[in-house]
């Protein structure tokens, strides 16, 4: 079984992730230790909270460090959940500027309303967009509703790194990856079944 | 090419391509149990939290807000163990209130589970209590609740406490202030309606839509299907409902069915 290093920084619903995880057949690990990184075999990041403090509670817990090392160094599948997907772009106007984890090019910005129907945060189920198939999305249908609640979207700059878009205020990103890194705007582990089966895809990639 | 965008842009929004409304259960829990009143009064016993929970769960629910009704009253923290345990047979969100006093029970009740809390006493108490959370835990983690009764001047007089207590406030500027100070949605609750199963107050809902740009989740009276589609045409954008649940034989899923016929956008 594969462990995976949940990584609590304070701010979250850690229980609902690692419960999910360990349905989906993973061997889940919350820790707020950087060390618990090096023998973990998968990293997510999950997320609630607001940017600025993630950051700072993550450096204070020398888990940048660790991240950089598992996750770029000894390429470790990771996936970042809603904030946790945040945290790896370049940086974030959430509550002031604020430099993020910067593997995945692109900033996160505040969601505009495109039409005056569109309230924000962005609250409930909506579903993803894909064009091309993609290992994290294999066995979900396109156009699946996932649950969302945020504020602040992925701005990426290189096109390729979306994998999926959603459809409010315009459009959003709401998967992105680059090699082993993924993130994703949405929350698997209160998505019922399409969220578990990408949790699963996750676990076995 | 104009013309194919507008055909693209309708074909979307006939296929349901948006944002779902949802329908949200509400699990109201005093003295070890589930119960379900009328007016905020009346209380009488529903049954288990876990076996509701268990069942909504199957039934894959959009949603679930779960109020310890009497825990400010009684000045009771959370039951954070309680949380813990239904939270736990939770694979969808979950927004918990009830007893919540400072950002350190709010901190644990996410630790435990909860994706949202749900503040309603507190926020008119300390309003600074909205904005740390806000800060600390981002605007979408807290819901603002609102528990309203009319005046004998046809206004709307904001209660706390479970509605036994009388503020003096107004709904529309505490809605306005909640905003202001980051809270991610506002559960409005109409006190006259709650239970009645006669309708919500589609005034009440309309004031508040028209006064936030957060969502708002209409709460208090929900009996049949066309209350649902009611209160969406005036501006909710999530619909809580317990009575029609708990004492017809109506589903979420069903409530979903007719809104779908009525063009709004679901998941079914």
């Amino acid at each position: 079984m594969s462990k995976v290093a949940i990584i609590d920084y304070g701010l979250c619903n850690l229980d609902s992730m690692a419960r999910a995880v360990d349905i989906c057949g993973g061997t889940p690990c919350v820790t707020a230790e950087a060390s618990e990184l090096k023998s973990a075999d998968r990293i997510i990041l999950p997320g609630v909270g607001a940017f600025p403090n993630a950051m700072k509670n993550l450096q204070d817990a020398g888990m940048v460090a660790a991240l950089n090392e598992a996750v770029i160094e000894k390429g470790r599948p990771f996936l970042g959940v809603c904030l946790g997907m945040h945290l790896i772009a370049e940086r974030s106007v959430e509550h002031g500027k604020t430099e993020g984890l910067g593997w995945i090019k692109g900033n996160i910005k505040r969601l505009e309303p495109s039409e005056s129907t569109e309230r924000i945060p962005h609250v409930g189920w909506n579903e993803i967009d894909f064009e091309m198939p993609h290992p994290l999305l294999s066995g979900i249908e396109n156009r699946t509703d996932f649950y969302f609640v945020h504020s602040y979207h992925f701005q990426a700059k290189v096109s390729h790194h979306i994998v999926a878009t959603t459809p409010y205020c315009g459009e959003f990103a709401s998967i992105v990856q680059k090699d082993n890194i993924f993130g994703v705007q949405f929350h698997p582990e209160k998505s019922q079944k399409a969220g578990a089966r990408l949790l699963s895809n996750f676990l076995s990639l | 090419m104009l013309g194919y965008c507008l055909i693209f842009y309708l074909f979307n929004k006939v296929l349901n391509y948006v944002l779902k409304t949802r329908i949200i259960p509400t699990l109201l829990y005093k003295d070890l149990g589930l119960v379900k009143g009328v007016g905020f009064d009346s209380w009488r016993r529903v049954g288990s939290a876990m076996q509701s929970i268990k069942v909504y769960n199957m039934r894959e629910v959009d949603e679930l807000v779960f109020l310890d009704i009497t825990a400010t009253q009684d000045s009771r923290q959370p039951d954070f163990h309680l949380i813990d345990d239904l939270a736990d047979e939770c694979f969808m969100p979950l927004a918990v209130g009830g007893g919540i006093k400072t950002i350190e029970d709010v901190r644990k009740l996410l630790m435990v589970g909860a994706d949202k809390v749900v503040v309603n006493s507190q926020a008119v108490v300390t309003p600074d209590l909205i904005s740390a959370i806000a800060n600390q835990f981002g605007a979408q983690s807290i819901v603002v609740s609102i528990d309203a009764r009319k005046t004998k001047s046809g206004d709307y007089e904001i209660y706390t406490h479970a509605g036994k207590t009388p503020t003096g406030l107004c709904p529309k500027d505490m809605s306005r202030c909640a905003q202001e100070a980051g809270a991610g949605e506002i559960l409005i609750t109409s006190i006259d309606n709650d239970g009645t199963m006669e309708g919500y107050d589609l005034t009440l809902i309309e004031e508040i839509s028209r006064t936030v740009s957060i969502p708002v989740i209409a709460s208090g009276g929900a009996g049949k299907k066309g209350d649902f589609s009611d209160a969406l045409r005036c501006g909710a954008s999530a619909l809580a409902a317990a009575s029609i649940f708990h004492f017809t034989e109506q589903t979420p899923l069903e409530i979903k069915h007719h809104l779908k016929d009525q063009r709004f956008p679901v998941r079914v």
